[in-house]
């Protein structure tokens, strides 16, 4: 099988993080893509305890959060991670989108005053990163220009990439296509919320970050 | 009535990132539609969103944005080293941006070979 030049890239850093204590891992991509539910899921598993609250209701993660020190065992080996939960990162923030969701117009203009906030933070944190997982819902046409943005912004800083399609449990969840989108990357599909796939997701993070 | 504001690229190369994603910025705010004939550069995109996302009031609800970058479609050995080398000789990134207040577009829906453009029905 070729060998995918994300991998190549990856094997690169190796020596880089053979040397660190512990990896900033990001967790990027759109609003409700279900970023918060897979930092929780990692935490749970490993911690046992949750990162972030999450919502049906987009931008339910404002703030950039960071739980740091978790340990995650895979195939007998051991790395630390300080896992990086940002906002959701959009081209728009309309607040009345939120009324539909049944919020008072004052809390739904500070939700997107908020959320305005956490997407600039979220760019700022790019920098940062010592590998990031981006984040799709495996529902949705992965072509958006804010996946292109974000995949296009760590492949220019060299960041090692993990691209996990999300809400696999989901009929409409097709793989395929994030796998067409980006054929350079290694993509896993996992349901963050019931926790399938996770041993796979686990085995694909090592294999981006040793 | 819906504006469509074609931007040569030749006219913003001489400035610098802030000042083209300003000028690109000002065009989407006075609600064109922007097309530019090349590519913005993955960190530019980025300062777009957080520019755009300081903007972000009650009337300017941000932008919808689609490029479209040959790089992208699979393209392999000479036809990759051709797009490549004009890119190289123009100075610019080869590829097409549109631009556009998210006021007036509802979606942008792109595929790598085409971008469609669907406005927001007149309340």
């Amino acid at each position: 099988m070729a060998i995918k030049i994300g991998d190549f890239i990856n094997s690169l850093f190796f020596n880089i993080f053979g040397r660190k204590k512990s990896v900033k891992l990001g967790l990027y991509g759109p609003p409700n893509s279900g970023k918060s539910s897979l930092a929780n899921r990692i935490c749970e598993d490993w911690i046992g305890e949750p990162l972030s609250s999450v919502s049906q209701i987009p931008h339910e993660t404002r703030e950039v959060k960071l739980k740091e020190g978790v340990t995650i065992k895979s195939n007998g080996k051991t790395l630390t991670f300080n896992v990086v939960d940002t906002p959701g990162i959009a081209t728009k923030i309309d607040y009345t989108d939120f009324l539909k969701f049944k919020l008072n117009s004052r809390v739904a203009k500070k939700r997107a005053k908020e959320a305005t906030k956490g997407v600039i933070d979220s760019i700022k944190w790019l920098d940062d990163m010592d590998a990031v997982v981006v984040v799709l819902d495996s529902t949705k046409n992965p072509y958006s220009q804010v996946n292109l943005t974000i995949i296009g912004n760590l492949a220019a800083r060299k960041t090692p990439v993990l691209i996990v399609g999300n809400k696999i449990d989901l009929r409409k969840a097709s793989i395929k296509k994030i796998q067409d989108a980006f054929p350079q990357y290694n993509i896993v599909g996992v349901s963050a919320l019931k926790g399938h796939n996770m041993d796979l997701f686990y085995k694909s993070l090592f294999r981006l970050v040793r | 009535m819906l504006t469509l504001q074609f931007i040569p690229s030749h006219e913003l190369s001489s400035l610098g990132e802030e000042e083209k994603i300003k000028k690109l910025l000002m065009h989407v705010k006075n609600n064109s539609i922007v097309v530019l004939d090349a590519k913005l550069k993955a960190e530019e995109e980025a300062s777009l969103i957080k520019y755009t996302m300081g903007m972000i009031n009650n009337k300017f609800k941000g932008i919808e944005i689609a490029t479209i970058n040959p790089n992208e479609k699979m393209i392999h050995g000479l036809d990759r080293f051709r797009v490549n080398l004009a890119s190289m000789i123009m100075g610019r990134e080869q590829g097409l941006t549109v631009i556009g207040p998210a006021s007036i577009i509802k979606e942008i829906k792109k595929d790598p070979n085409k971008i469609q453009l669907f406005t927001k029905r007149r309340k």
